[in-house]
């Protein structure tokens, strides 16, 4: 039995619809977590629980995340590949929980690539 | 991969870069059985088979050399308690991936962290609609992100709030059922 109700629903989306509405459609920036079988095997979904804590703590909602495949580097996983609008791609690797956390605040929030944490910056698109 | 639920995050992950619009993903506890039931279906792009071959075979190898495919793996997984895995798929027709488990098999992985695994899956898919059922014997669990989908009237499934509400929903189910475990 679901116990989730349409009631429940319907209170959050009254609460969601204010905040939303100011920025329709649109987002800052996006967060891609390798997902391939290599990556869930290092860590990738505590990555992506880590990085979906710190959204809902920043009350961000102009951040998305999403998940790609095995991008063939699967020595550097758990990796993470970050956009920021208008600013090329960073992709990170040997990712943990906690480094994720630094570079939502520094990179994604602050707008300061995390260089420690970096493999490679610009150039390639997400995989 | 340590427990089941990575190994549901690894095979649905298949059926989102397949194209899915609808992944289902079904756990059956039966205790009185003695069988534990995983299937993952998509709508996907199916495969074909020559992809069939490939993915059943242990040696073959795409990108990744280190962890090898996923579907052997559970495959793997399932073999070594009692169990087996079996696939139905074909081009346009979806794919649906099952693994059976005998329940109470010392070397059978334990389910993990469902939850987490749900919303990861909710949360960086918002356009996939994502079943998840889940039966322990007589007691059992359903959710379909495209009926909370509907309810929300454009508000993004991914807003925190909402994955909260989410999150709690299974959380409470899944404690439940493990209360009951005598
Ligand atoms: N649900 C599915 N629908 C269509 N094709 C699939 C599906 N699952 C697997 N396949 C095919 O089987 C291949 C092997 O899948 P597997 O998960 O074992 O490795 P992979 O997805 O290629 O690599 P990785 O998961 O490491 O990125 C895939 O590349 C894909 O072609
Ligand atoms: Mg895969």
């Amino acid at each position: 039995m679901a116990r989730l109700t349409i009631e429940d629903l319907k209170k959050i989306k009254e609460k969601q619809k204010s905040t939303f509405s100011l920025r329709e459609g649109g987002y800052r920036a996006k967060i891609t977590v390798h997902m391939g079988t290599c990556g869930i095997a290092a860590g990738a979904r505590e990555i992506m629980s880590a990085l979906l804590d710190e959204i809902a703590l920043a009350k961000v909602e102009d951040v998305i995340t999403t998940t790609s495949g095995c991008a063939g580097l699967c020595a550097r996983e758990p990796m993470a590949t970050v956009e920021i609008l208008n600013r090329p791609p960073v992709k990170y690797g040997d990712l943990t929980a906690d480094k994720m956390k630094e570079i939502f605040r520094e990179h994604i929030l602050g707008g300061n690539p995390v260089e420690k944490y970096a493999l490679a910056v610009g150039s390639e698109t997400t995989y | 991969m340590q427990d089941l639920s990575l190994h549901i995050l690894d095979i649905a992950e298949n059926s989102i870069n397949a194209n899915a619009t609808e992944v289902r993903i079904k756990i059956s506890e039966d205790t009185g059985k003695n069988l534990l039931r995983i299937e993952i279906s998509d709508n996907g792009r199916g495969m074909d088979e020559e992809t069939l071959k490939e993915v059943y075979d242990p040696f073959f190898t795409t990108k990744c050399k280190r962890t090898g495919l996923g579907i052997p793996l559970l495959a793997q997984s399932a073999r070594e308690c009692n169990g087996d895995l079996t696939i139905k798929t074909g081009p346009g027709k979806g794919t649906s991936i099952s693994a059976a488990f005998q329940y109470d098999h010392i070397d059978r992985k334990p389910l993990g962290d469902i939850c987490e695994t749900m919303i990861v899956l909710i949360a960086s898919n918002p356009d996939v609609d994502f079943i998840y059922e889940h039966s322990r014997d007589d007691d059992s669990y359903a959710l379909n992100t495209a009926d909370i989908k509907k309810e929300l009237e454009g508000v993004p499934i991914t807003s925190p709030g909402i994955i909260k509400i989410i999150k709690d929903d299974i959380s409470e189910w899944l404690l439940n059922k493990d209360d009951m475990i005598k």
